[in-house]
């Protein structure tokens, strides 16, 4: 079979870098080298992997890095999860392309730790692994109807759309509803709502999937529901995203005034937090200036607050979504910062048709990883594994993680540059 | 005064090693490289002190340091009207720009270091704004260097690369008030 013979090529490939059979000539003239080469293995070529690499051959002069992705094609979520109309949030794979190109990097594609290869195998054959695989699952509601027809995570969602092979037969249904309903209000959520929302026209120049194109061109969805448990305060989304969907064509805006109150924890939040105040300021100007801004033929995007989802209920086929029940929630007299939604015993139900869970990313464990269960990570110490999260574990030796892995799955592009200078320099110490 | 003529020498030096490289016969090699940043020779290289009441140093370009996030220092001349990122990547200083200069990312963060160099530059737009609210490391004086724009009277201005700092927040970034 195919794969199979894709295993002992990838197998082989990766032997024949084992020290021994590598030589390393020093050019005449050069100052004679005392240092072995020091085999690198990234397992991951997402923003992670490649800032990762790029350190790793800056800060050592014999570093060889191979970067391995199960994926036959590199940059992870910078080509699967960013949306399509955020062509300048890409452009830093030209910087992981340079990476690429230095003689003492390389690339493999399709290669999957845990099938293909094994932890321990890299271990034996690279001086050090890093893991930066990030999280390809997803946090689930664990509430009832939650399998129904209909109801996606929005990583399913967006890897649809931009053409990740894992996704290309989801086939979601756009044309039986009206309504669709978000569950989160981050980033990734505002990515997914504008999509459904935006005029296919301006979709028609970006490098979204054929695909999902020809859906969205077909999509009867008027309304987008964006359902947070707490406040605009706590919205977890940032100004730019918000700024954008705020001035789509051709949407109204809903939010409630009433949504928009702050109690003395919220006014602590908003001045303790540069981001929260621009992204509560921008809210409440939208409150106000879509008001009374009616048309037919308008598209709405409503932005819910203080509600939690309890149940999703089928429609008559008894299969697909038909209703979110939502329990309105308040937030509890807490400290700001760490303010939490408790429910109130209030109850409404919210017609829809599309659900798209956005409420938070999962790393998946690995067979002869450790694995923190609850946190999801793997678990370390400034990104040297260690044996178990417990206080009795111990470190890994020559097994690092970067990325989403080591730190949970929040941030945008920019922080694993500074996740992988940690890790990077971490590594270098205990070589 | 001393320093100011050492800075004058300093510049005289650099421009002097640098007028070798200037168009002509044997060095076509730069011209490529040089020619859109220096100016011509007529202006520039050894104009003694004149009767203007101002330095006479070139119009044309600034002195800008680089701090870097070891301490270490590197002052490069930047042509007006070239940003401080570009000129970083022409004299290899490590200062990031992933999306380079579209703003859509916050890796180009500098930190002015003198409040005075700070005020005399535009504000920054909201587009900017947006993207240094997830800076790490921001500072009150902090700018995106793709948006910082040399212009003579930033001569002499000092930024620094922000530095990683021992609490690494879990969520990424926990900008200061601002």
């Amino acid at each position: 079979m195919g794969r199979e013979r894709l295993l002992h090529h990838a197998t082989r490939r990766l032997l024949l870098l084992l020290p021994r059979s590598r030589g390393f000539s020093s050019s005449a003239g050069a100052a004679a080298s005392s240092r072995e080469p020091l085999h690198v293995c990234v397992v991951g070529s997402g923003p992670a992997g490649f800032y990762t690499a790029d350190k790793m051959l800056k800060g050592h002069e014999e570093a060889q890095v191979d970067i391995i992705d199960r994926l036959p094609t590199p940059f992870g979520l910078v080509r699967s999860g960013v949306a399509p109309d955020h062509p300048e949030t890409k452009i830093v794979v030209n910087q992981f392309s340079r990476v690429a190109a230095n003689g003492r990097c390389s690339f493999y594609g399709n290669v999957t730790v845990g099938s293909d290869v094994s932890v321990s195998e890299l271990q034996k054959i690279y001086d050090v692994v890093v893991l930066a695989y990030g999280a390809e699952s997803d946090r689930s509601l664990g509430i009832p109807g939650e399998d129904l027809r209909g109801i996606h995570s929005a990583r399913e969602f967006v890897w649809w759309y931009n053409g990740h092979p894992d996704m290309c037969n989801l086939a979601p249904d756009l044309q039986s509803t009206d309504s669709a309903v978000v569950l989160g209000q981050g980033n990734v959520a505002l990515d997914v709502a504008r999509i459904l929302l935006r005029c296919t026209s301006e979709l028609a120049a970006t490098d979204i999937a054929d695909y999902a194109f020809d859906a969205l061109r077909g999509n009867t969805i008027r309304k987008v529901y964006l359902v947070g448990r707490r406040g605009p305060v706590q919205a977890a989304c940032t100004a730019k995203e918000l700024r954008e969907i705020l001035g789509l064509k051709n949407v109204r805006v809903c939010i409630k005034e009433a949504d928009l109150v702050t109690s003395t924890a919220d006014e602590e939040e908003i001045r303790n937090s540069r981001i929260q105040r621009r992204v509560y300021e921008l809210l409440s100007k939208a409150a106000t200036a879509h008001k009374g801004n009616i048309s037919n033929d308008q598209k709405e995007l409503h932005f819910v607050f203080f509600r939690r989802p309890i149940r999703f209920l089928p429609a008559e086929d008894g299969s697909t979504v038909d209703v979110v029940q939502l329990e309105k929630t308040c937030l509890k007299d807490g400290v700001a910062g760490k303010q939490v939604a408790v429910g109130t015993g209030e109850f409404e139900d919210l017609k829809c048709g599309l659900v798209l869970k956005s409420i938070g990313y999962k790393s998946l464990p690995v067979e002869g990883l450790p694995f923190d269960n609850y946190r999801g990570v793997v678990p370390n110490l400034k990104g040297r594994v260690l044996s178990s999260e417990s206080e009795n574990g111990t470190v890994e030796s020559g097994l690092y993680v970067v990325g989403w892995l080591k730190r949970g799955p929040t941030g945008i592009v920019a922080t694993n540059l500074h996740c992988a200078e940690e890790t990077v320099c971490i590594l270098l110490r205990f070589l | 005064m001393l320093s100011r003529i050492s800075q004058f020498g300093a510049r005289l030096l650099r421009e002097n090693r640098a007028a070798s490289y200037l168009p002509n016969s044997r060095s076509s090699y730069y011209r490529g490289q040089f020619s859109q940043h220096f100016a011509p020779a007529k202006n520039t290289l050894f104009s003694t002190t004149s009767n203007h009441d101002e330095d006479p140093q070139d119009k044309d370009k600034i002195s800008v340091t680089f701090v870097n996030k070891d301490g270490t220092e590197q002052t490069i001349s930047i042509p007006v009207g070239m940003s401080i990122l570009e000129a970083a990547h022409e004299n290899d200083i490590e200062l990031e720009g992933a999306c380079e200069g579209s703003l859509a990312c916050s890796t180009c963060h500098v930190i002015v270091m003198d409040v005075k160099d700070y005020n005399k530059l535009e504000d920054p737009t909201d587009e900017e704004n947006d993207m240094l609210d997830l800076a790490f490391g921001l500072t009150e004086t902090s700018r995106l260097g793709c948006q910082v724009i040399a212009k003579p009277e930033l001569d002499g201005m000092r930024v620094a690369l922000p530095a990683a700092t021992r609490n690494f927040a879990v969520d990424g970034f926990v900008p200061k008030p601002h």
